[in-house]
């Protein structure tokens, strides 16, 4: 085992139950009747806890449609994100917004797009803004492989680069854009290659190992702190469901692909690694896993039982 | 007669104008297995392969891009962006080079290139999914804009834009994909730049596109039992739109009422609203009427988006002022 201490990798271990129960939660809710979409993020959970890991509080994320993870690691509360979902007055864009749009500025979480791409430059510039005004901060946006085909993608690491701007461009390579495989969109093998167009470095870790990549967040954040950004780092995974609730995910891959992938749970893996190590017991892990559920009841009472927004208030926040 | 969805309208005029003419190919994110996020192209590419039936990257300038290059050298793509909201970043190739290559080259070239997006709310997609942005095209010289109300029309359009040596924007909507009439078997085209009146009426001559003309038909059917019989003018195409049907109406009711779901301020119906008053203001007896969005984004929450987006109380409240009930 790596030198992180006992206490960072329980976090660790709690960030990605946290995930995996709130969206779990959110499709049985989901199922239930809650409008709009949602893009489930599950079996990716192990690239935002081992990232935000070692982000400071007053750090930066960016993300996108897929956002919940990034989100939850970063410390949003899920009563609020549950709120959001069931597009409640209380919900973090109060009902605005829904899944796609979920931020919290008091903790720096500047917002999910629903346009993929659109994250990465709007980062670069969070970017700029830290370095301009000496904030010591980093700004991490976190996108998935597909976004790296986007305009966007190209503009704004190469932007990021040529300044010299402390960004951790996190690429969570599902493998997948949406239903297109990797091979049908780039002769890459390896997203992180990517980086060698920009002059900047392209660092590719096993996405579903937790340590793994929070050992890379580590080193990668502290250098984009010393002013050694910007980084691409490019965590491979799988995403065990659907594009969105509507997406049974089987017509552009096998069933025992996703077999596969399941037996690599990221959570599965990390729990064995902590009970293996004694670094948690089996009374610790139950405990994580009943707190969340207990917390997740909570949020969802506190959505069920918030008021909805006035209609009227579609018309506040626009000023021109 | 047999009855088709609009989704299995679209479909079809694919399918037939693809096997008639082996340029036509089609280019789009998900296009092929997953058959599109609307699953309008589910299975064509079991018929015609991957060789035209194109996923693509998510890079939209490149599909609005590439799709032009290809049709300069004599293909006819069919280009779809997923939803109209993601057209802004296609939008230039579109409107600098897509738009306007045949004219700045002095007509030396032919642009057979068909975008075909959709948008519009309903579906509590949130304010990055549900956007209605057909003025911004029809602002655009050189481009048709196109928007089906129902599956015969979407079918008709479809072929015809297909075959269109200039640049069309064929906009669908996402609410419409489910609705369904009658399609005959047979062949037909409709041209572009002919409406319909889709509902005759004497009262007041109701200027609609796209869902929004469901939205009227279902207005029209309450108020003709408070004996208010609206017409029910669908122009199909916005650019180059059918003018001679609307005033033509207009000169019968004497009033009229234009609907449309994008925001009120610039939205395309200010413009039919306009022709109106330079070409009729004669016949009116009353301020034209227009139902349209709020000037908001599309919110998430079902109530909010019912909220901002016009419905058939609007019409219905917008239509007893015209008739001074
Ligand atoms: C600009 C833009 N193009 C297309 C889409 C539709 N779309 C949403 S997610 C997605 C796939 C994105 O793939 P990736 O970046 O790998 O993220 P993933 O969904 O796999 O997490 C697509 C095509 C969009 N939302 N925005």
């Amino acid at each position: 085992m790596p030198e992180m201490d006992a206490a960072k990798l329980k976090e660790i271990y709690a960030t990605m139950v946290r995930i995996r129960f709130f969206e779990e939660r959110a499709i049985t809710e989901y199922r239930k009747g809650l409008p709009g979409f949602i893009h489930p993020s599950i079996g990716q959970e192990a690239i935002p806890a081992g990232v935000c890991a070692f982000l400071r509080e007053d750090d930066y994320i960016i993300t996108t449609h897929r956002g919940h993870g990034d989100i939850i690691a970063k410390g949003a509360r899920l009563d609020r994100m549950m709120a959001e979902l069931f597009a409640k007055e209380t919900g973090y864009c109060r009902g605005k917004g829904g899944s796609m749009h979920i931020a919290d500025v008091e903790r720096n979480i500047l917002g999910a797009t629903g346009i993929v791409g659109d994250g990465i430059p709007i980062a670069a510039g969070v970017g700029l803004g830290c370095k301009m005004q000496n904030l010591d901060r980093v700004v991490v946006a976190f996108f998935g492989d597909g976004a790296t085909n986007s305009g966007a993608f190209h503009e704004g690491v190469g932007l990021a680069a040529i300044w010299s701007l402390p960004v951790l461009f996190v690429c969570e390579n599902n493998q997948f854009q949406q239903s297109t495989p990797m091979r049908d969109y780039t002769r890459l093998t390896d997203l992180a290659d990517r980086a060698k167009a920009y002059g900047i470095p392209g660092i590719t870790v096993d996405g579903n190992d937790a340590i793994a990549v929070a050992e890379v967040a580590r080193e990668s954040i502290e250098k984009c702190r010393k002013g050694e950004g910007p980084i691409l780092v490019v965590g491979n995974t799988y995403r065990t469901v659907g594009h969105h609730m509507g997406d049974p995910g089987t017509s552009y891959r096998s069933k025992e692909e996703v077999e596969e992938w399941k037996k690599k749970d990221p959570i599965d893996r990390l729990r064995r690694q902590l009970l293996e190590n004694k670094i948690a017991t089996e009374a610790e892990i139950e405990e994580i896993h009943n707190a969340t559920l207990r917390e997740l009841d909570e949020a969802v009472k506190f959505a069920q039982e918030s008021p909805e927004p006035k209609v009227e208030e579609a018309l506040e926040d626009i000023y021109a | 007669m047999r009855e088709l969805t609009y989704r299995e309208a679209i479909r079809e005029a694919l399918r037939e104008e693809m096997k008639r003419d082996p340029k036509v190919f089609l280019m789009g994110e998900e296009i092929a297995e997953y058959g599109g996020s609307y699953k309008v192209t589910l299975g064509l590419v079991d018929e015609f392969g991957h060789e035209r039936v194109r996923n693509t990257p998510l890079a939209e300038a490149s599909i609005a891009g590439a799709a032009l290059g290809a049709a300069l050298v004599g293909m006819r793509p069919v280009a779809e962006i997923m939803y109209i909201d993601f057209s802004f970043i296609a939008a230039d190739q579109i409107i600098n080079q897509i738009a306007k290559l045949r004219y700045m080259t002095g007509g030396m070239v032919k642009v057979p290139v068909v975008i075909r997006t959709q948008g519009g709310g309903g579906v509590a997609a949130g304010p990055h999914h549900s956007q209605s942005l057909e003025a911004i095209y029809a602002h655009i010289p050189g481009l048709f804009v196109v928007m089906p109300s129902n599956a015969y029309d979407a079918k008709g359009l479809l072929k015809s834009s297909i075959r269109e040596d200039n640049p069309v924007m064929f906009i669908e909507h996402k609410k419409l994909y489910g609705e369904a009439c009658e399609v005959p078997e047979e062949e037909y085209l409709i041209p572009l730049g002919k409406g319909e009146i889709k509902r005759p009426g004497k009262d007041i001559t109701v200027v609609a596109y796209s869902r929004c003309v469901l939205r009227a038909l279902n207005a029209a059917q309450d108020l003709a039992k408070e004996g208010i019989e609206l017409e029910v003018v669908d122009p199909r195409t916005l650019k180059p739109l059918d003018e001679d049907i609307i005033l033509s109406s207009v000169q019968k009711t004497g009033k009229a009422m234009v609907v449309y779901e994008a925001c009120r301020t610039g939205g395309f119906g200010a413009e039919i609203a306009a022709i109106i008053s330079e070409k009729a203001f004669d016949y009116l007896d009353a301020p034209i009427k227009r139902v349209a969005a709020l000037d908001s984004p599309v919110p998430f929450n079902p109530k909010m988006e019912d909220y901002v987006l016009p419905n058939e109380d609007n019409i219905k409240a917008a239509a007893r002022e015209l008739m001074g009930k």
